[in-house]
């Protein structure tokens, strides 16, 4: 498994590896522990300027005007997407749409190649361990078509079960849907292995939900082996609204458009209409071209960094995390070892509900999430309402764990001993 | 950054809010309830049910189950102590004024309200009253119910 490739030692003393001054919300907040990447990351100076930059030097409708503005607006929306292409590893860069973010690139693959491809009596998988934007849009989709929702269920560590997922599949599986790393509690999936069930036992498509890993380690779409991937911009340094799905080239040529409109048509006739070529047919009305320039500078600061080195840096903030949450007293953390997770760390204090415990946190200056972390069906299987949530980037240090730990105490201070 | 001081987090835990946490008063299911509703809190996933028994036009009986942090329990647990013998109208200007409690519109000296009062502290975390709310809105949703 390529994960083992980033398995490193706990560094303790861990520094960050972006300084706070490259993040203009960091640097004018000293007191903020931000470990709520994982829900969105903060963005650094760069991809606010090339924002600007854009707005300021270049901005015009691309691919609509004659004039040279609008070709220099073109060209960079291009060159944005070539970027992309690069960072996640696809060839074909016109195999990249661009989106608002992974649930418009899954409901786009749910919406198309579903709509045109599943049939009554067919079946489709998705996990337990899935983002409801990886499991709402297959369950109305079968649904809607009569087709078979099945759910591929977890070893006791929330990982894939894979013999279960083995029984799952059959010659009417149409669609495999899963995630390659949860957000929920930071289980890195193993693709390969599952591609290779998947490919073995059926002709289904592989749907890999990628907002939790292109983020944070190094993603080669062209040998993943999957079918479509789907990211977000925001997660990933970038603006919001901004995120792209990829696909193969003869997939996405046979699926039918999956919204009408200006700039993904080639010639419209009264009573029909033909389509232009990838990616613009999937890509209906003015493109987001500033935020796809803006995603571009973010993915420039992440080679910078090296996408090793990302990884490696929340590995090391994740062990010492780990190690000192596990020795608080009623501590309870899920998911598999801190070494097959990402940078997640989804945990459970006594009976102090999460949302408490986020508040009295929020006192203290450390943005966690607490709920359910849009994966419902997996907090059923946790048998918990909700959990908290603390998540690492490259501008987190362990000074932001002392917080945290030091935020749970107190947690702990409020809500258990006051009333006894 | 406008993020709680240590005296609004203790406004927010005050000792009767945590009491009713640890010891919530009527919690459990009715026999033969005239209303009845599960309502969940889509943003968190916390759950409530509601039971109520009427007598004319008063509740005579009112129980709630769920879990959920300790302001949606608190505030479901004091909610059912207060609503025992009022009456529909009575209850209506509760809401009312519950409602405006959690909007900050009114001081916490509404002796009407008995202990939801020391939920007035959650009015500065916008992030948490929707967990007060929950079992407002279940119980006007069981009272919409109602079996005529």
């Amino acid at each position: 498994m390529p994960a083992r490739r980033w398995q490193v030692r706990a560094v303790h003393g861990a520094r960050a590896l972006s300084p706070r001054s490259d993040f203009p919300i960091l640097a004018r907040n000293p007191g903020l522990h931000y470990l709520d990447s994982a829900a969105t990351s903060q963005k650094p100076r760069v991809v606010l300027d090339a924002l600007r930059e854009f707005y300021e030097t270049s901005n015009a409708n691309p691919h609509r005007g004659a004039y040279s503005l609008s070709v220099h607006a073109t060209e960079l929306y291009h060159q944005s997407r070539v970027r992309l292409a690069e960072f996640l590893g696809v060839r074909d860069s016109d195999c990249l749409i661009f989106t608002r973010g992974t649930t418009e690139g899954l409901n786009l693959v749910a919406g198309s190649w579903g709509s045109a491809n599943v049939d009554a009596g067919d079946e489709i998988v998705v996990t337990a361990l899935d983002h409801h934007a990886n499991f709402v849009p297959w369950q109305v989709l079968a649904a809607r078509k009569g087709a078979r929702f099945r759910i591929c269920e977890l070893t006791p560590d929330e990982r894939i079960d894979l013999d279960f997922l083995s029984k799952l599949l059959n010659d009417r599986t149409k669609i495999v849907a899963f995630s390659h790393v949860s957000n929920a509690v930071g289980t890195i999936n193993p693709v390969a292995e599952i591609v290779r069930l998947v490919r073995e036992k059926s002709d289904a498509i592989l749907v890999c939900d990628g907002a939790q890993s292109a983020p944070h380690f190094p993603v080669s779409f062209d040998s993943l082996g999957i079918d479509f991937y789907a990211f977000s911009g925001h997660k990933m340094l970038g603006p919001m609204g901004i995120g792209g799905l990829i696909g193969k080239r003869e997939t996405l040529e046979q699926m039918p458009p999956y919204q009408t409109g200006g700039d993904m048509i080639e010639f419209v006739h009264d009573d029909r209409t033909t389509w232009n070529v990838l990616p613009h047919k999937f890509e209906a009305g003015t493109p987001n071209a500033a935020n796809a320039v803006g995603l571009a500078a973010a993915v420039d600061y992440l080679d910078d960094i090296g996408m090793d080195r990302v990884i490696a840096h929340e590995r090391s903030l994740m062990s010492v995390a780990q190690e000192r949450l596990s020795a608080i007293d009623g501590v309870r953390i899920y998911g598999p070892p801190a070494s097959e997770r990402s940078g997640v760390l989804s945990f459970t204090m006594n009976d102090i509900h999460p949302h408490d415990l986020a508040t009295i946190l929020d006192g203290e200056g450390v943005c966690i999430r607490a709920g359910h972390h849009c994966a419902q069906p997996l907090m059923r299987r946790l048998d918990v309402p909700a959990t908290a949530r603390a998540s690492f980037y490259v501008y987190n240090d362990e000074t932001d764990i002392d917080a945290l730990v030091a935020g749970i105490i107190k947690a702990r201070e409020i809500l258990s001993y006051a009333a006894s | 950054m406008l993020r709680p001081d240590s005296a609004q987090l203790s406004a927010l835990y005050q000792e009767m809010i945590l009491d009713h946490y640890r010891r919530p008063r009527n919690k459990g299911t009715l026999e033969n309830a005239d209303a009845s509703v599960e309502m969940k809190n889509p943003l968190c996933g916390d759950e409530i049910g509601l039971q109520v028994s009427f007598d004319g036009d008063s509740i005579s009986n009112v129980r709630f189950s769920g879990r959920g942090c300790s302001i949606s329990q608190a505030s479901a647990s004091m909610m059912t102590q207060l609503l025992k013998g009022k009456t529909l109208a009575e209850i209506d200007a509760l809401k009312t004024r519950f409602r405006d409690l959690m909007l900050g519109n009114v001081s916490g000296a509404d002796e009407d309200l008995g202990s939801l009062r020391s939920l007035s502290g959650v009015a500065r975390f916008p992030a948490r009253v929707k967990c007060a709310l929950l079992a407002w809105n279940a119980l006007e949703s069981a009272l919409a119910n109602r079996k005529v």
